[in-house]
């Protein structure tokens, strides 16, 4: 009984901990990018507000736009909130854990892929049509990546369930593997290309002929603009989470402990979010955007990296 | 605590409730039953030749004939499910050497409640479209009674029997529009496919028959093939019901006669028929060739059917035409379940029974989830095709706001189709790829680094069919209209409603008790397993309980956050929405009607991306530019094109070897009476030569 309380508390927690975070996180990208431009930056708070300011505005449609620009952004949202109550923030054994398979994680996000791609495309704009291809085209080079990235894991785990494979990364002694280091690389691609960030896509842009994500938002204002956002935002979240709880999986809180872990996991996660959006934020600075006909490259690199990953283990697993 | 109430079982059938129930069903003469509705097809036949425009009736009262009679094939089939194989029934005809029979195991019964379902929705459909031409009529009866007769075998002899009627019928039907020179085309090649098919399928049989003595089913499990038979075997049935199911490289006919045939037609083509050939395929190398074959049997299936999956997906990429992009991703969808069957195959050699139940599953879920929303969009095709007036990508569009309904059902099935939770398409291929996540466990590098290949070439094929079906939905249903007819377009009628609100609502509802179909499924995933599978109950299990996935949860949580969103914005953002013009970057369509419809993504232009990407090396796809220099008057111009790979490699080549031939049969006229007599005699000699040589080995 308690067990069950404290693991629908640490759920409603880690609920209540993304949905504030991720607006966060993505303000901190911008203004660890800004600094390292050398510019000021707007405050990380700065989502927040624009958020606020959008929801306020009063949201205008195009007068051939059906129920699918209306529907879609709740959609999306819901999806991209619901995958990631799914992943593993601070605590493991959360009320929804036997549900958290990376497969219906994978799903979800598709399915907000294509609430996005259909909105593109509902009032027959060049620019919406134009996005939603280039997004769905890409999907089909991440996808194969992500899930040979996943065997790897999953290999190791002996469950695709994303709880089980946190707890068992974990506490399995795994060490340093090369074949997960090769995973996390490949993983690491696939998020990249999942958030639309540069090389792929570039978020500070309108207008550009070369963009994907946002040319599907042309039409979108007020409340479903402000969905949109903090979907993507979400989407940003749970790729970095997804990323910490398989791969940085120490310092977690395991099932069943209390609440002195859960603070210690909810720091060390911070530390370890914070860390990787540094990363990202290096990493952005320092590439330039690629042609969008480069880019099946670039996940071709993360599957081969992915593939490499496997087959290390195929031969490691044969050897012992 | 989630995992507590996953455990429960749905129907709450107690072992005492089965047995009563399956009692009950014993007594129930189930193939009896079964034969009458088959002959009752038959005879729906006489007064069908009668029918013809100025008898409107003879239509309804055929295709209301058959939707009765899938209503009985879906009954006979659930209880045959749930009350066990009857004993067989003889025929009063047959071979002399041995009688025909009907039987009907768990592995047939499913088979037809998936015919049961989608003859009841095409039949449904077609009772409330207008009648097509009077010459559909006969075959149509005929072709759902061929089906149910295939299925409903015990023996050879009847099983290519119900093949080839279906086969022949559903070439009628295909040709049935033969004013148009294209669909004699397709008619033609899916003729000479459905021969081959045959062929195929009657020397496989022979050589069954041969080593068994017997055609009867009971009788060939008794002593399977061995040694090169079994090979050869597994050769002729990949050929041969790998034709007729669109397997690569053989699914050249498929893109053109599944859009050839009227569209309630194209949906059981496509939604049963191509099952039928899965069933035969099932039939032969899973049950009939022995209880276990070599690990690498599995590996052509899957194989040719990851192969298939990406082909099929990258062209329904590429198609213009609403038909022909929903019949290359029944290729795709082909694939997958062949990729299943054939992880199965392997699993069952390597004594792996919990995983090869796991992926006979996969297939077996994926057949029914695939031929009820493909059956679905084939429907809305024709909706659309009647509403709007044509099945051409480009000469459509923003038929959401004139065909509500159609466009929200048509909506579902693509989602199916694309793979999205928590719809009926996803729960099948979660299935399939823990089956694929899990196929390291076969051991053997090669066969490790097989099945990682093909991981990678699903999840691409998946994603693929997402990409399609966006295609499909964003171009025909939303944007502006294209031409005026199309923006003339109105709903249809009552009945084809029904028909599509039905599809979607099993569509939904398959998404939601995958577990309750797979236990429903139980007897024939265990009959091409090998071994029982687990109880799933109310969501799906995989890896002795590793993995999991419930599916309603996943549709309850959803609805929570769509309904926590929707109330939170409510509060937070109450200003009502308005309605302006469209922004379009800033760009002012010429004032017509409805904007300039060529200022939208054309549906070449959004194949653009995967055309470019994985077009060219794959499909030989090309673009040609024809820009004019500057001062010149003349317009500019774009073409795109593409080439199946079995043109080139497979289809031309044989029509230089049939023209090459046939050459040299020429030649056979100028023979002497002494040289025809002695090609009859040597003709004679080797063909008993061969009897010997089989009757000895």
């Amino acid at each position: 009984m308690m067990q069950a309380l404290a693991a629908i508390l640490t759920q409603l927690l880690h609920v209540a901990l993304v949905v504030l975070a991720a607006p966060l996180l993505v303000g901190g990208i911008r203004w660890l990018k800004a600094r390292m431009l050398g510019r000021r930056g707007a405050s990380p708070l700065q989502p927040w507000r624009d958020l606020d300011k959008l929801l306020r505005k009063r949201p205008v449609l195009a007068e051939n736009a059906s129920a699918v620009s209306e529907v879609a952004p709740y959609l999306g949202f819901a999806a991209c909130l619901t995958a990631l109550a799914l992943v593993p923030s601070f605590a493991l054994g959360m009320a929804l854990a036997p549900l958290a398979d990376l497969l219906l994680v994978a799903g979800l996000l598709a399915l907000a892929r294509m609430a996005l791609a259909l909105t593109g495309l509902d009032v027959g704009t060049a620019f919406g049509g134009l996005g939603a291809a280039r997004e769905m085209s890409f999907a089909s080079f991440a996808e194969p990546a992500l899930l040979v990235a996943a065997l790897s894991f999953v290999m190791l785990a002996g469950s695709s369930n994303l709880d089980q494979i946190a707890a068992a990364l974990r506490d399995g002694g795994f060490g340093l593997r090369i074949s997960l280091a090769l995973a996390a690389a490949a993983m690491l691609a696939v998020a990249v290309a999942e958030n639309a960030r540069i090389p792929v896509d570039n978020p500070a842009t309108h207008l550009e002929l070369t963009m994907v994500h946002e040319a599907m938002l042309l039409e979108s204002s007020g409340r479903h603009l402000a969905l949109w956002e903090a979907q993507a935002a979400l989407r940003l979240t749970l790729w970095l989470a997804l990323i910490v709880a398989i791969f940085l999986p120490f310092g977690i809180a395991p099932a069943g402990a209390g609440p002195l872990a859960w603070a210690l996991g909810l720091l060390v996660w911070v530390v370890k979010m914070a860390g990787l959006a540094l990363a990202l934020a290096v990493f952005e600075s320092a590439i330039a955007k690629m042609r969008v006909f480069r880019v099946p490259e670039f996940l071709g690199a993360a599957l081969l990296l992915a593939l490499l990953a496997a087959a290390l283990l195929f031969v490691s697993t044969g050897l012992s | 605590m989630l995992r507590a109430c996953c455990d429960v079982p749905l129907l709450h059938l107690t072992p005492r409730a089965i047995g009563s129930a399956s009692e009950r069903f014993r007594t129930f003469p189930v193939l009896s039953a079964l034969g009458l509705v088959i002959l009752a097809m038959l005879l729906l036949a006489v007064p069908a030749a009668y029918g013809g425009p100025e008898r409107g009736w003879v239509g309804r009262l055929v295709h209301a004939g058959s939707l009765a009679g899938c209503v009985g094939f879906m009954a006979i089939a659930v209880a045959a499910l749930l009350g066990g194989a009857p004993a067989p029934l003889p025929l009063p005809f047959g071979p002399p050497w041995g009688g025909a029979r009907l039987a009907l195991d768990a592995l047939g019964a499913w088979f037809l409640l998936i015919l049961g379902l989608a003859g009841a929705l095409a039949s449904l459909f077609a009772l409330g479209h207008p009648p097509g031409p009077a010459r559909s009529l006969v075959p149509y009866p005929l072709f759902l009674a061929g089906m149910a007769l295939t299925l409903a075998a015990g023996d050879l002899f009847t099983l290519l029997l119900g093949f080839e009627a279906m086969s022949f019928a559903s070439w009628a039907l295909v040709a049935a529009d033969h004013e148009q020179a294209e669909n004699r085309h397709a008619a033609r090649r899916y003729l000479g496919f459905a021969l081959f098919a045959g062929a195929c399928l009657a020397a496989a049989a022979g050589l069954l028959a041969a080593g068994a003595g017997a055609l009867d089913f009971a009788a060939l499990r008794e002593r399977p093939p061995e040694g090169w038979r079994a090979a050869a075997i597994l050769a002729l049935v990949l050929a041969g019901a790998g034709a007729k199911a669109g397997m690569v490289p053989l699914h050249a006919w498929l893109p053109l006669a599944h859009p050839a045939a009227p569209s309630h037609v194209s949906a059981l083509m496509s939604g049963a028929m191509t099952k039928v050939a899965l069933y035969v395929l099932a039939r032969f190398l899973f049950d009939l060739c022995g209880p276990a074959q070599p690990v690498w049997w599995g590996v052509p299936l899957l194989v040719l059917g990851v192969a298939g999956a990406v082909l099929g997906g990258l062209r329904a990429n590429l198609e213009a035409d609403t038909k022909t992009l929903l019949a290359c991703s029944t290729i795709e969808n082909i694939g997958l379940i062949l990729a299943a069957l054939g992880l199965a195959l392997a699993f069952r050699g390597r004594d792996l029974g919990g995983l090869a139940t796991l992926a006979a599953g996969a297939a077996l879920l994926h057949a029914l989830n695939h031929g009820v929303f493909k059956t679905l969009l084939f429907l809305a095709a024709g909706a659309v095709l009647h509403a709007a007036g044509s099945r051409r990508i480009d000469r459509l569009g923003g038929l959401i706001h004139a065909m509500p309904v159609t466009a929200a059902c048509a909506m579902l099935g693509a989602g199916a189709a694309a793979a999205l939770p928590p719809l009926s398409g996803f729960a099948s291929e979660w299935l399939l790829l823990q089956s694929l996540l899990a196929a390291w466990k076969l051991g053997d590098i090669t066969l490790q680094v097989l099945a990682a290949a093909a991981l990678a070439l699903v999840g691409m094929a998946v994603a693929l069919a997402a990409a399609a079906m966006l295609r499909l939905i964003g171009l025909v249903f939303l944007g502006r209209p294209r031409t005026p007819r199309g923006a003339g377009a109105h709903e249809v009628g009552r009945l084809e409603r029904a028909a599509l609100v039905l599809a979607a609502a099993l569509t939904l509802a398959f998404g939601l008790l995958p577990g309750a179909l797979l236990d429903l499924a139980g007897p024939a995933v265990a009959q091409l397993a090998g071994a029982a599978p687990p109880r799933h109950g109310l969501g799906l299990l995989a890896g002795e309980g590793a993995a999991a996935y419930l599916p309603w949860l996943v549709a309850l949580l959803l609805a929570a956050c769509l309904l926590a969103t929707w109330l939170l914005l409510r509060r937070r953002s109450p200003q009502a929405t308005q309605r302006g013009p469209v922004w379009n970057g800033g760009f002012i369509d010429p004032p017509l009607v409805f904007g300039d419809p060529l200022t939208q993504p054309s549906a070449g232009g959004i194949a653009q991306p995967l055309r470019r990407m994985l077009g060219t090396s794959l499909l030989a796809a090309r673009e040609v530019v024809d820009m004019p220099r500057p001062g010149e008057p003349r317009a500019g111009h774009y073409a795109a094109s593409f080439r199946d790979p079995s043109e080139p490699f497979l289809l031309a080549p044989l029509a230089r070897a049939t023209d090459a031939l046939a050459g040299r049969a020429e030649r056979l006229r100028d023979f002497s009476l002494r040289q025809c007599l002695g090609l009859g005699f040597a003709t004679l000699v080797l063909l008993l030569a061969l009897i010997a040589w089989l009757e000895g080995g």
